[in-house]
């Protein structure tokens, strides 16, 4: 599906189709999965259970949806599991975390394919999603019967591992659409550019085309 | 739909202020006395036929138990606890169980459905089934283990205090049916009195320890009993000693709410102002990097 | 019993004892309760079983199955010996004072007059001594050797607190604990109610020998059954027969005796005279139809019954006496009967040696009509496996099945244990063809006068001449029938000083049974009932709470019979000299000076004051109650322990020759067949649940799911000893059968020490059957003896022995 293939031409290729469509599942599902979650959270969402269909639809298709996104989630943590250990280099980029704020990208030490913030969102992502899965089933009277006091302490989890979810999409998000311009594109068409590439991740880049410059 | 004729002083899921006109309503209460119950299941009879419920006909399990527990069919179901005193005699002790109709009610707080859940102005907690969702988490709300979700509907039951029974004047079904008058329904406030007497008349009888439980950790309940060992309840089939709603509810539904909802908002307007203040990193164009 | 349920809120101590009120009388309990509360009445409760009605008591003793004799007999003892009697009241309205013959002995468990052969007693020594003059001689003293009194300390001086320890297993702190309790009642200020079963309870049973004839009205006005003196005598000391709980202290504003189970004996013998010794004329079909059209209105409007069911009809008596009877159901056996009438009675279930009740019916022709219900009578041929194992090829006997309707789809009176006749509106319409018991045997009826009517017979009047006056011949209404129970006027009944005054005209109802004439110009369906319809309407329909005493004795709801009188021998209530209530605040009725009035129907001429001397007890020759019965009962004049003829001891401490009942009935070959120690090695009892009734509320869903399923109770120690965890299926064994059910191990029931030897007893509550909408269970009343109590033929279901094993 993907690797390190060379492009003929244009642009560095980033996400193969079947990693896109992984990812646009878990994107998906977890949309469904933060909003009709929030609706049974806090009242001021309960509007939100309309995106599935009103409240006991949401109740219902739920945990459903967590499955199937717990599923893709970890056909993507596999995949990009080793691409996300945290190596020497990315302590030193992390020291230059104002300036990146800044967008003062100048002179930021090299990374490979995704940096620290990544690699940590990833990580709080991972562990969260197993929190959900594990408080979720407890949750899951339709599956499971545990005892009273253990479903409140899943409840708690699996609220607290939801919204550390929520935070890391919300970064997630604009970080790659709204502020670090030319990311989206890996999800939606596969590939960067060149440029992206370069600036934002010149080992990958070298990795992957070669060493070209 | 809450009942039309009640006060509603609490509504799960909703924070702006329910129907709440009616000025003369008064709290009630069910006063079960363990001290004149025979056990003899007439209440469980009762709230079967009023509530138009018949659970499956189980079999005998080694106890006079029946139905053993609470269940969607089983709004009340009497427990049978045999304690054998130091002295060698023993103690058949038969403890109606069912709602308490707290006056803070787990189940509602931890409610996410607008309105499946209310607390009438008369204190009776009422489970408004056309609302309810099914999620459960009225169970885990509960400090004593009352709700049941059904298998056939997923929606959660429990003693309605028969609320529409009360809503029209009249006393709720078990009430009605007890023969020895153990127990005994009316304004709270009665009760408590008739529960002093009777506390008293069980302390001549060489009780000692004879007491109203009415637990305050849950704001006091609307369905209370008067115990021979209020020293220990949890000898009456496990009746917890101090109910309150579990902290881990009280985070879950209580602080987590609104900060987790104030760290989404934050999170957000972070980086919308960081858009606005910063801006985007740009797209580096072919051989422009560095 | 002799006062209403209500009248137990007066008490101020409840005895519950070979009973278990709040068990099989949660209604009737609710009144213990009211004293406890309102009156701080105390409960002290002596059963085998830690039971409902212990589980309130301020005090619980454990006793052995079938050794409440031996236990009352200590507390007699004990209040003679302590002096914890009320002596004014004794003295005045019993026959303590009275000197006893010569010749009447006691020796070694027999009274004098025992005939070993016939296994009975020739009472004629049971009698007072009479002076010159004819009357009883008296000693007001009480000191004479053989007066009542004297020979009542020397007979249960026997009964110490070790013999009963020996006897009962309660330990004798215990029973002297009880003691006290009772003790403490013994002022004229206090009173004390005990609880019974009215199962063996033989001053009700013996009614039931003593029929009034039901076809001279006036005659039954006045022929009162012998059995009251034993009632009277139980009122004056709570004595009751076969239990017989002495007491010698004055009963209550409500009488002390109450067998709490109106059911059985004291509503359906007592109130229709449904006689075990068969009426004249009775044993053939034409002469129970003649019956019928005069005493049928109770059958068909009331409950009752053993079982609970409905008894519509004096044929269903006659069923009933042969099957329900130890001695009928034995002659209930192959050939004997050609057509059996089956309504509102269940032989299967409720017969002792469930196999041979129905072994009974194999050869038969029975046409059975059926109840709302399916049962063990309708169902008996069918094949339910090891539950009812039946050849139906091989069973000759054709069942007819009429569909009848409930007790609820009818209307109806309903009397309750306290005497009162409610009427009651039918609540809905019998499904499909279902009919009445009116009807049905009304059609029958019918159709059977026609055809004497068009063929003739052997003695065609009593049927073709039958008074059958109902409007519409196949349907007579409750209402006609309640009419004619309660009796009117043939002709005009005048009054006897002055006949020109006429009391009640010819037509109308009497006004009660002081009007009925020895003449045959009134016609009255029975005595007691007499006044229920008068002028006035139907009173069994009054529904007015109004108890203008305070005592709950509501006059104005329904009809108390006799008279609508709410507690009999009221005037006992009463100081002898003055006529003034024991005690102000629970007064029945006092004598003004003039007359006794109150609250109440005086039971007493309202005129015969004090200084008259008449007693209490107006039903005895001499006006007192009876703590020597004389020759009233026929196991002896005195209460005495016998052992259960299953008895795990199998020794009578008090006397090792005579064991068990020497008067009992005990059928051929029966005495050898009862089970040993040896074999069957623990007590066994039968009792009822409160979540059902009798075998009918298997088939309702609710009480089902309260109560599912058969089990039977055993001790930890028997548990353990067996193998046997809480819940596990076992099989419970006598000599004549077994059945299996969930075992519940529970801290209950009590191991008793006995005579040496350990006791454990094995509670069978009876409810099960193959039939309903419970579990499929065994009938208990496959493990239990035919033994007939002396008096009553009340077979004793309920001590036996039994061995069980896990299943």
């Amino acid at each position: 599906m993907s690797g390190p293939v060379v492009m003929k031409s244009g642009d560095v290729p980033r996400y193969a189709p079947g990693e896109r469509v992984t990812h646009w599942i878990v994107a998906i599902t977890f949309v469904l999965l933060a909003l009709s979650g929030l609706a049974f959270f806090h009242p001021a969402f309960w509007s939100l259970t309309a995106v599935l269909g009103g409240g006991v639809w949401s109740r219902i298709l739920h945990p459903y949806v967590g499955v199937v996104m717990f599923v893709f989630f970890g056909l993507m943590a596999l995949k990009y599991w080793k691409d996300n250990l945290i190596q020497p280099y990315d302590r030193a980029w992390q020291k230059r975390l104002p300036d990146i704020l800044n967008n003062n990208d100048h002179g930021l030490p090299e990374i490979d394919k995704y940096n620290i913030g990544q690699k940590q969102l990833f990580l709080a992502w991972v562990v969260s999603m197993v929190l959900l899965l594990v408080s979720g089933v407890v949750m899951w009277r339709d599956v499971a019967s545990f005892p009273v006091p253990v479903i409140r302490i899943a409840s708690v989890v699996h609220a607290i591992a939801a919204v550390v979810m929520i935070l890391g999409f919300i970064v997630h998000v604009y970080s790659a659409i709204f502020w670090v311009r030319g990311s989206m594109r890996a999800m939606t068409r596969g590939t960067v550019t060149h440029g992206w590439a370069k600036h934002h991740h010149p080992l990958w880049y070298r990795r992957v085309t070669g060493g070209g410059k | 739909m809450a009942l039309q004729s009640l006060n509603v002083t609490k509504r799960s899921a909703t924070t702006t202020q329910p129907p709440s006109v009616r000025t003369a309503e008064e709290p009630v209460a069910k006063l079960i006395d363990v001290s004149k119950c025979i056990g003899c299941k007439a209440c469980q009879v009762a709230c079967m036929q009023w509530n138009d419920l018949r659970d499956e006909v189980g079999t005998n399990v080694g106890v006079y138990d029946n139905p053993s527990n609470l269940t969607d069919q089983s709004w009340t179901v009497m427990r049978f606890a045999e304690y054998s005193k130091p002295d060698g005699d023993m103690e058949w002790l038969i403890r109606k169980d069912g709602c308490m109709h707290c006056e803070d009610p787990g189940c509602l707080k931890a409610c996410p459905s607008p309105g499946a859940i209310v607390k009438y102005a008369n204190g009776i907690v009422d489970f408004i089934s056309d609302n309810c969702i099914g999620c459960g988490y009225c169970v885990a709300g509960c400090p004593f283990d009352v709700p049941r979700i059904s298998k056939k509907d997923s929606k959660a039951y429990k003693c309605t205090l028969c609320s529409d029974r009360v809503a029209v004047g009249l006393e709720p079904a078990c009430v009605k049916t007890c023969p020895t008058g153990a127990i005994q329904y009316g304004a709270k406030t009665d009760m408590v009195l008739r529960a002093e007497k009777r506390v008293g008349d069980l302390k001549e009888r060489g009780f000692q320890k004879a007491a109203l439980y009415n637990p305050a950790g849950v704001g006091g309940t609307h369905v209370m009993y008067v115990l021979q060992h209020g020293d220990d309840p949890e000898r009456y089939s496990g009746l917890p000693s101090n109910p309150s709603i579990s902290p881990w509810v009280s985070v879950w539904k209580g602080a987590a709410k609104p900060l987790a909802s104030l760290a989404i908002g934050l999170a957000m307007l972070g980086a919308f102002f960081h858009y606005v203040t910063r801006g985007p990193k740009d797209e580096h164009a072919e051989g422009e990097s560095k | 019993m002799t006062n209403g349920w209500v009248d137990i809120k007066n008490t101020d101590l409840v005895l519950i004892m070979g009973g278990n009120a709040a068990e099989a009388h949660p209604c009737g309990f609710k009144w213990v309760t009211e004293a406890m509360e309102h009156r701080k009445a105390k409960l002290v409760v002596v059963d085998p079983r830690f039971t409902r009605s212990a589980a309130l008591a301020d005090y619980y003793a454990p006793i052995r199955v079938g050794t409440d004799i031996a236990f009352l007999g200590g507390v007699i003892n004990w209040m003679l010996a302590n002096k914890k009697i009320h002596l004014d009241y004794v003295k005045a309205f019993t026959n303590a004072p009275f000197i006893i013959r010569e010749d009447f002995d006691f020796a070694d468990g027999l009274f004098s007059g025992y005939n070993a052969d016939k296994r009975s007693y020739d009472r004629t020594t049971w009698a007072y001594e009479l002076g010159k003059d004819g009357f009883a001689k008296v000693d007001e003293t009480l000191e004479d050797p053989r007066c009542v009194y004297q020979l009542m300390k020397k007979h249960f001086s026997r009964y110490t607190p070790e013999m009963v320890q020996k006897i009962c297993g309660t330990p004798k702190e215990k029973f002297l604990k009880v003691c006290e309790y009772i003790g403490s009642t013994s002022t004229p200020d206090k009173v004390m109610t005990i609880l019974l079963c009215a199962r063996v309870d033989p001053p009700l049973a013996r009614l039931a020998e003593h029929p009034h004839d039901g076809d001279d009205p006036a005659a039954a006005g006045q022929h009162r059954p012998a059995g009251r003196r034993r009632e009277r005598a139980a009122r004056a000391l709570q004595r009751a027969g076969h239990h017989r709980p002495v007491r010698l202290q004055r009963g209550a504003a409500g009488l002390p005796v109450r067998p709490d189970r109106g059911g059985r004996l004291a509503r359906d013998v007592r109130r229709q005279a449904h006689a075990q010794a068969p009426a004249p004329g009775s044993d053939e079909l034409r002469a129970e139809l003649r019956e019928v059209a005069h005493e049928p209105a109770e059958g068909l409007v009331r409950r009752g019954g053993d079982e609970g069911e409905r008894l519509p009809l004096r044929l269903a008596a006659q069923a009933r006496r042969r099957l329900r009877r130890a001695r009928h159901l034995r002659a209930h056996a192959p050939g004997q009967d050609e057509r059996l009438h089956l309504a509102g009675v269940q032989s299967a279930r409720g017969a002792a040696e469930q196999d041979e009740g129905r072994a009974g019916d194999v050869e038969a022709q029975v046409p059975r009509r059926d109840r709302p219900a399916q049962d063990g009578d309708r169902e008996f041929w069918q094949d339910y496996g090891d539950k009812n194992p039946a050849k139906p090829d091989e069973i000759k006997t054709e069942v007819f099945r009429l569909p009848a309707s409930s007790f609820a789809e009818d209307s109806g009176t309903f009397t309750s244990s306290g005497r009162v006749i409610q009427w009651h509106w039918a609540g809905q319409d019998p499904p499909g063809l279902a009919k009445t018991d009116r009807e049905i045997v009304a059609q029958i009826f019918t159709r059977v006068r026609d055809l004497y009517k068009k063929e003739g017979g052997k003695f065609p009047d009593a049927i073709t001449n039958l008074t059958w006056p109902y409007a519409i011949a196949t349907h007579p209404s409750p209402e006609e029938l309640l009419r004619e129970i309660s009796g009117r006027a043939l002709e005009d009944v005048v009054d006897p000083k002055d006949k020109t005054k006429v009391l009640v005209q010819a037509g109308q109802q009497l006004a009660g049974f002081g009007q009925l004439q020895p003449d045959g110009t009134t016609a009255c369906g029975n005595w007691i009932y007499s006044g229920v319809w008068s002028q006035a309407g139907n009173l069994s329909a009054r529904r007015d709470t109004a108890d203008p005493g305070g005592l709950g004795n509501n006059l104005t709801w329904g009809y108390s019979w006799p008279a609508n009188r709410r507690v009999l021998y009221n005037r006992a209530n009463a100081d002898p000299k003055t006529g003034k209530p024991w005690d102000p605040k629970r007064g029945g009725i006092a004598w003004n000076g003039k007359a006794w009035a109150g609250v109440d129907v005086p039971d007493i001429a309202p005129a015969l004051g004090p200084d008259t001397g008449a007693g209490p007890f107006i039903m005895t020759a001499e006006g007192v109650g009876r703590l020597f019965a004389l020759g009233g009962m026929a196991e002896g004049p005195f209460p005495e322990h016998y052992e259960p003829f299953e008895s795990p001891i199998g020794n009578n401490p008090l006397h090792p020759k005579v064991v068990s009942n020497p008067a009992a009935r005990v059928f051929k070959g029966d005495m050898e067949a009862f089970g040993k120690a040896d074999k069957f090695p623990y007590a066994a009892t039968t009792y009822r649940l409160t979540e059902h009734f009798h075998f009918w509320t298997k088939h309702s869903t609710t009480a089902a799911v309260v109560q599912p399923a058969a089990f039977v109770e055993i001790d930890e120690e028997l548990a353990k000893t067996k193998g046997i965890a809480n819940g596990d299926q076992v099989k419970v064994t006598s000599s004549r059968g077994a059945v299996t059910a969930a075992a519940v191990v529970t801290k209950r029931m009590k191991v008793l020490e006995c005579d040496g030897k350990k006791v454990h007893t094995v509670g069978i509550p009876i409810h099960w059957g193959f039939k309903g909408v419970t579990k499929d269970g065994y009938l208990a009343n496959n493990l239990t003896p035919y033994v007939g109590d002396a008096n009553s033929q009340t077979p004793e279901f309920k001590a036996f022995l039994v061995n069980i094993e896990k299943a």
